[in-house]
């Protein structure tokens, strides 16, 4: 262990604590106090309980708080069992690459941006209905509700839409570090049918390789934003709409009980992960009993099969909806029941050009900047690592991936009033910041598997002739891990392109960005240019991706061993 | 003794136009930051239109800061103040009305009495109970300036809808014949208890109660036969009242969709400007109940802690000139009627706004009929929470 180590993992854990860790406690903190009544601002100083009270007796709260619930847990757990039988059913008749590659546009388009088409494709006066109305009959558009329905079926198919793309590409990925053909082959000979060898041997190695993802999904979609107001209910919203709704009401005295609604959302996320580690405990003890009942006779292929159909029913549903963003965008006018539109036009797009030039250039401007101060940060601390010659410690882990599992409204708003007080709010400053907190997460998670599959022979024989540690990094393991870097920035922009919340509380509204502008429009009444927002938001992290693809390959086009060794 | 009294009484007598000297001086090279609700892409494009105007006239600058909701503004004036942060604060100017001016009126947040001060309110009828000097029944006591005039209308599709109804009373029927085709906004929206409001008024015994802040009495019994006839209009309501459209324009979108049949503006020139921008069909048409409909103004204030107030000032003014109220009122612009007080105008003036052209979907003001007062703001807060009291469950 050297000093220049030493000083390298002060500083990386100094960031890491002043940047990351500082804010959300912060945050945590001011939300905390509001919540149990203190808001100097409002003259409120005395602790009381009268927040609880408020929030307890807001109308709709128990059906709000039913509603996260049903989606949050509903959709991660479709999401993972279609991801499951999905892999299951098509993991030997694909190669991982292209099944990354094809998963792709489904991981690199926002939320947001995937809402507002879904918006357009389910509704009764949608696109699916458009395409049914010749034979169905329907001149007028059939009153059913299929987004904002009562029930959150639009918004949980809107969150598997992207959930399981996300899961399946964990899935694969996990996949890569366990012999599948052989268990598969020796669960085969011993006459299990394939579906069981994915139940009872294969997913038990995955599901440890795969538990924090799986947690970052299921506090994403139990607390999600954005999403849940372009496609989930309205009278009465999710928990996390309605807590925003509160924070926003013309009526101050509001921030109180949508405090206590905060606190009480970070709340459901801890109780919800904790109730997946009594789930797993439990799956445990019952796995294990069926595994050494032994029994043969059952068959889990139909289950694989009609998992697979929905999966590829829910991409068919969500490809529609990217495609349905640029057609709108282009359209002029397109009403029921015409599938195509009855004029086109570039006005959308010339009409408002100020516009979305100037949220695209603060986009950009934004993901460039957090996604450089996260990759720097990932790599000062992976390159800390490797000079401790350490492995990554348990509590360092559950610190990257802290800000994915506190739900963001609820230290946004304590966030904001820290931000304040340091003078820092409504600046692009701030925004920057609070959007790194959950760039830099993905970024390492991202980087981390690569850097340690780099070969160490060749660390080596760098330092056998003679570099030292800098030359190591910047002349053999930087140009070595390009692509992987280039991949982990790409999921920084992406990241950072799909923030809405921080982008909207930290940015004192001066911000527009696509995400912003994209979820102020949906509330609007022209689909046109709410069209060219969205499809420029999945545009953009989309053209990263192909950056991360393209650039690689054009620097090693000589050297054909790092074309695709390190990639994962 | 004597020098300072004439001293004194000069500086009553016209402080005002070298006061305005100082703000335009004070104003040269800021950037107003305007809190606007951005939803509308016509009024997003006045206002840009706005902020060209003034930079080249008086070096002030407009960035428009889009709101999804006004109360983010107030919220974030609010949360300001928490961190005591009395200067340099991100809200310049608001566009607001109603319970938003009142809670930030209350509460101290605003920066004034300045409207006296700007030159052209000269053209505005500020006498005591003219619409101009009253938000929702509340006083507005300079703290915020007007610079559009507001009506509550509906839309229709005529090539649809051979006769809408006629009256709030009539709704009912005629949701009963046509279930499903009519609905309303959420009543957390403005649109949606504007709704609730127009009904109110025609529905309720003594329209005049509503003009008081409302109490727990007069609330029951003014609003006993609002819910009579909102529970037999529920049940035909656009998916049977179980959900509502967020605002106003979704509601225009699920017109143009064809999923209901009508929709609401609180701009008469609303369904024109939606026909001429292809959101929807040459067809639609504007209706208003036969007693009249509600009408207010729009306002822009300032915060108290305003980083720009003289900028905001001179763009305050700026809106009132009649030169700008011709350009808002023309169709092709934004359609908006103007605040001013025809009285007060000159020829020119008058001229223009004679000279501005018409549409086949935009109403006369003879059209609108009689023009019903906002009723004080506590009852559109009372009546959002009883609604939502009796129907969300």
């Amino acid at each position: 262990m050297n000093h220049d180590g030493r000083l390298l993992r002060a500083a990386v854990l100094a960031g890491i604590g002043l940047g990351l860790i500082t804010p959300i406690v912060i945050g945590l903190w001011e939300t905390g106090r509001a919540a149990f009544g203190i808001l100097p601002a409002l003259g409120q100083e005395v602790a009381s309980l009268e927040p609880w009270q408020a929030l307890a007796a807001l109308p709709g709260i128990g059906t709000s708080l039913r509603l996260t619930l049903i989606t949050g847990f509903g959709s991660t757990l479709l999401s993972l069992l279609l991801a499951t039988g999905f892999c299951a059913a098509v993991h030997a008749r694909m190669r991982p690459s292209a099944g990354a590659q094809m998963l792709t546009p489904f991981l690199a388009i926002p939320h947001a941006a995937m809402a507002v088409g879904l918006a357009f494709v389910l509704a009764p006066s949608g696109w699916i209905a458009r395409m049914l109305a010749p034979l169905a009959g329907w001149d007028r558009p059939p009153d059913i509700a299929t987004v904002h329905d009562g029930w959150g079926l639009a918004l949980m198919i809107g969150l598997m839409v992207k959930e399981v793309p996300f899961l399946l590409l964990v899935i694969l990925s996990a996949l890569g570090q366990i012999p599948v053909a052989r268990h598969m082959a020796a669960g085969r000979a011993l006459g299990y049918g394939r579906g069981i060898v994915w139940i009872k041997i294969i997913m038990p190695q995955v599901w440890p390789l795969i538990r924090l993802p799986v947690w970052v999904v299921l506090a994403y979609a139990l607390s999600v934003v954005d999403m849940a107001i372009i496609l989930g209910p309205s009278t009465p919203p999710t928990l996390a709409v309605a807590v925003t709704r509160w924070f926003t009401d013309p009526d101050p005295a509001m921030i109180l009980p949508a405090s206590a609604g905060a606190i009480v959302q970070a709340g459901i996320v801890a109780l919800a992960v904790a109730l997946m580690l009594v789930a797993e405990a439990l799956g445990k003890r019952l796995g294990r009993w069926w595994l050494r009942r032994g029994g043969r006779g059952l068959s889990a292929e139909p289950g694989l099969w009609a998992a697979s159909a929905v999966t590829m029913a829910l991409m068919a549903v969500g490809v529609l909806a990217m495609v349905s963003l640029v057609v709108w965008s282009l359209a002029w006018r397109w009403s029921y029941p015409q599938i195509l539109p009855q004029s086109w036009s570039l006005k959308p797009w010339t009409g408002a050009q100020d516009g979305w030039m100037r949220a695209l250039a603060n986009t950009l401007l934004l993901a460039g900047a957090t996604v450089g101060l996260s990759l720097a940060l990932a790599i000062a601390w992976l390159e800390g690592e490797d000079r401790a010659r350490r492995a990554r410690a348990p509590w360092a882990e559950a610190l990257i991936y802290l800000p994915l599992l506190i739900p963001q409204i609820g230290f946004l708003y304590g966030l904001n009033v820290g931000f304040l007080q340091i003078g820092l709010s409504g600046g692009i400053i701030a925004v920057i910041w609070a959007q790194a907190l959950f760039v830099f997460p993905y970024v390492m998670i991202a980087l981390s598997d690569p850097w340690r599959a780099l070969d160490p022979r060749v660390i080596r024989v760098a330092a056998a002739l003679g570099a030292g540690p800098g030359r190591r990094l910047w002349a053999v393991k930087l140009p070595m891990l390009i692509r992987p870097i280039l991949t982990a920035a790409a999921i920084g922009v992406s990241v950072s392109v799909a923030q809405y919340l921080p982008t909207l509380f930290m940015g004192a509204g001066r911000i527009a960005t696509l995400t912003t502008e994209a979820v102020t429009l949906s509330s609007g009444s022209d689909r046109r240019v709410t069209g060219v927002y969205a499809s420029l938001q999945a545009g953009l992290p989309f053209a990263a991706y192909l950056a991360a693809f393209l650039i690689p390959a054009i620097l090693h086009r000589n050297r054909r061993a790092l074309t695709g060794a390190s990639a994962p | 003794m004597k020098l300072s009294l004439v001293l004194a009484l000069s500086l009553l007598a016209s402080p005002a136009l070298a006061d305005w000297q100082q703000t335009l001086q004070a104003a040269r090279g800021q950037t107003v930051y305007w809190n606007a609700w951005g939803g509308d892409a016509r009024t997003n494009a006045f206002i840009a239109w706005v902020g060209d105007q003034t930079e080249a006239r008086y070096g002030v600058r407009v960035e428009q800061a889009k709101l999804s909701d006004t109360a983010e503004a107030v919220t974030r004036v609010i949360s300001e103040k928490a961190a005591g942060q009395d200067e340099g604060g991100s809200v310049d100017l608001i566009w607001l009305n109603g319970p938003n001016f009142l809670a930030m009126k209350d509460q101290g947040l605003l920066h004034g009495p300045f409207v006296a001060d700007l030159p052209n309110a000269r053209y505005l009828d500020l006498a005591p109970g003219s619409a101009a000097s009253v938000d929702f029944t509340v006083p507005v006591d300079g703290m915020e300036s007007p610079w559009r005039l507001a009506r509550f209308v509906f839309t229709y599709d005529s090539a649809r809808v051979a006769e809408p109804p006629r009256s709030m009373a009539a709704f009912v029927d005629w949701a009963a014949a046509n279930p499903g085709r009519v609905t309303h906004p959420d009543p957390s929206n403005f649109m949606g208890a504007t709704f609730l409001k127009q009904a109110l008024i025609e529905l309720t015994p003594d329209a005049s109660v509503l003009q008081d802040p409302a109490t727990e009495a007069t609330f029951d019994a003014a609003t006993a036969p609002l819910w009579d006839w909102y529970d037999a209009l529920r049940p035909n309501l656009w998916r049977g009242g179980e959900t509502y459209p967020a605002n106003e324009s979704v509601q225009q979108q699920l017109l143009n969709d064809g999923e209901v049949d009508i929709a609401m503006s609180f701009d008469p020139a609303s369904a024109a400007a939606a026909i001429a921008d292809g959101l929807l069909p040459d067809s639609a048409r504007v209706f208003v109940p036969e007693g009249g409909s509600i009408g207010n103004i729009s306002f822009v204030a300032i915060p108290y802690n305003a980083a720009n107030a003289e900028g905001a000032e001179v763009v305050a003014n700026f809106l009132l000139d009649p030169a700008t109220q011709a350009h808002m009122q023309n169709i092709e612009v934004l359609g908006s009627f103007s605040v001013l007080d025809p009285a007060r105008l000159d020829e020119a003036a008058k001229a223009a706004f004679a000279a501005l052209p018409s549409a086949p979907a935009l109403p006369t003001l003879a059209d609108l009929g009689p023009t019903l007062l906002e009723p004080h703001a506590s009852w559109m807060t009372r009546l959002t929470e009883e609604w939502t009291r009796r129907y969300v469950k």
